[in-house]
């Protein structure tokens, strides 16, 4: 388990990190979510002692990680797949890591096979490697002690759909075995496919937290039908607003069960019938949009 | 495959959580000196130098001064140089590269793995005295066969010891600029103004001002090593080698180390 509690960063007049606090459960795949410069990557450097924090804790299972005898073997870190020595191998890159954990040597290929990189690709140097390929040396880097809590900075960066899904996949198994990860990313629909719960951060503080059902439902539902006219009566009827989209798709603030039993009542057919994502993606939009970036394009 | 990799060791490791210990740090930071293309070549260079400074003094050196002392100082003047640009390669690429990231989460003691990379560039320094004497002896061997004087045995091992500690302070200026500046360029053009503008600047002082000329032993470096290089000092001399390297490394490498333990790695 990752504890944060209260923790803040401010640079002379910028807060970086102001007063973040929340817990990644064990079993769980934490999505630390927030647009570029929010703070995510502050917050993950303050946790693994990279950067001294101004305020608050960061803990792993209750102990502080400058107070973990062997990091490696309880916490699995990368913060940047691309901070790696160019003019390294990928086999040396981790069998440093291997020698500084003191695992036994069998852990590289073993790693190497898990990530799947080949024996030729370990022997090229990194600056060679493609984002993905570095993406997948760092997951063997942090893995590579068999630690308990995984710590990742943007892992899906660079990786093709077909990684995303490895990666969501081998994350899901770590944490189905207990394991508690903690991912960051600026990209919800990536958070969306590989988390459990989800802490949305926005120019240093939290604006929302909870579990990714939670944080997704009850926000409406999104419903297709020939008889749009049916539709909407049955649906003001009972009282619930609607709105039709240019697609004619009908927009309603009643969850998707209660549409189905309306539309059932009225005898109206449905196309389709699913839950409107749109309350997380929205604040999410707000917040990117906040930042001066988008702010000055528009 | 997924859960047999990532499980099976568990079990092995988990009752073992022993600190890191340092002796396996420094065996890790010595790899790391030559598992790069770069520091693969500055090594096999030293080597290589070092060859080719023994056959340039059997070639061009006098007959007379074919000596054991003649070979070592030709193979020690490359390794001076670069024995320094490892050292500062040693620290500095954990910014400039940007691996301190893994280095400072497997080993989360900062104080630790620059204590590490200072014994592991002294090991390279020290080992690289030995080549150099190895070479320098099958030199003067092969040298005066070849020219057929006689052998000549001068360098005491006094003098080599001293030509050993020369060699290590040059090394750890090395290792003193890479804590300071965190960056390999900055580090190395500082090294070389400081070991080769400041000692002109300090002969211009000298020549000038006769009254600096006797403060100088006590503050040019360069100077108060070649006492070290230049056969055992003596007397006061050892005071000024003393006074130097407190000057321009110790008291340099304290700021550095406060910079590196509070700098932030990103």
């Amino acid at each position: 388990m990752i504890t944060i509690d209260n923790l803040s960063k401010k640079y002379r007049s910028t807060v970086a990190v102001d007063h973040v606090s929340f817990t990644a459960k064990e079993g769980r795949v934490t999505g630390f979510l927030g647009p570029n410069g929010a703070g995510k990557s502050t917050s993950m450097r303050m946790m693994v002692g990279l950067t001294k924090p101004t305020t608050g804790t960061a803990t792993i299972a209750g102990r502080r990680f400058a107070d973990l005898p062997n990091p490696g073997l309880e916490v699995g870190v990368m913060l940047d797949a691309s901070a790696q020595h160019a003019g390294r191998t990928g086999r040396e890159i981790l069998t440093i890591a291997q020698q500084t954990m003191g695992v036994p040597a069998r852990r590289v290929d073993e790693m190497l096979d898990l990530v799947s990189l080949t024996a030729t690709e370990a022997e090229r140097r990194v600056g060679n490697y493609s984002l993905g390929m570095r993406q997948r040396l760092g997951i063997a880097t942090a893995l590579i002690g068999n630690p308990g809590v995984l710590i990742l900075d943007e892992p899906a960066n660079g990786l093709d759909p077909a990684g995303i899904r490895w990666m969501r996949d081998l994350l899901r198994d770590f944490a189905d075995r207990g394991g508690t990860v903690l991912l960051s990313s600026h990209l919800l629909s990536e958070v969306e496919i590989i988390a459990d719960d989800i802490v949305m951060i926005g120019a240093g503080r939290i604006v929302a937290e909870g579990s990714k059902a939670d944080l997704l439902r009850g926000v409406g539902s999104l419903v297709g039908t020939a008889d749009l006219g049916a539709l909407r009566r049955a649906l003001h009827a009972a009282g619930h607003d609607t709105s039709v989209s240019t697609d004619g798709t009908v927009s309603t603030d009643a969850e998707p069960a209660v549409v189905g039993q309306l539309a059932l009542a009225a005898g109206v057919p449905l196309t389709h019938l699913r839950t409107a994502e749109g309350g997380l993606e929205d604040r999410f939009l707000e917040l990117t949009a906040d930042t001066a970036r988008e702010r000055t394009a528009a | 495959m997924t859960a047999t990799a990532l499980t099976h060791v568990r079990e092995e490791h988990q009752a073992r959580l022993a600190p890191v210990p340092l002796a396996r740090v420094v065996r890790v930071e010595l790899r790391k000196m030559f598992n790069t293309r770069s520091g693969f070549w500055l090594m096999a260079s030293m080597v290589i130098l070092g060859v080719l400074a023994t056959i340039a003094t059997v070639l061009f050196a006098p007959d007379e001064q074919l000596t054991h002392n003649t070979f070592a100082k030709a193979i020690g003047f490359p390794m001076t140089i670069l024995l320094p640009i490892i050292a500062i390669l040693s620290i500095t690429g954990e910014w400039s590269q940007r691996t301190g990231l893994t280095t400072f989460t497997l080993v989360p003691h900062r104080r630790r793995v620059i204590l590490a990379k200072t014994i592991s560039s002294v090991i390279v320094g020290i080992a690289a005295m030995l080549v150099a004497l190895v070479v320098g002896v099958l030199g003067n061997v092969a040298g005066t066969a070849i020219a057929g004087t006689d052998l000549v045995w001068d360098v005491s091992v006094a003098e080599f010891g001293t030509i050993i500690i020369g060699s290590l302070l040059c090394l750890l200026t090395g290792t003193m600029l890479g804590l300071l500046f965190r960056s390999t360029p900055v580090a190395l053009v500082t090294y070389f103004v400081i070991t080769l503008v400041l000692p002109t600047i300090f002969g211009i002082l000298a020549s000038n001002a006769p009254d600096f000329a006797d403060v100088r032993p006590w503050v040019d470096a360069e100077l108060a090593r070649s006492f070290l290089f230049e056969g055992p000092p003596v007397g006061e001399q050892w005071a000024q080698v003393a006074t130097t390297a407190g000057l321009w490394l110790a008291l340099p490498a304290l700021l550095g180390l406060r910079f590196v333990m509070r700098s932030e790695v990103k």
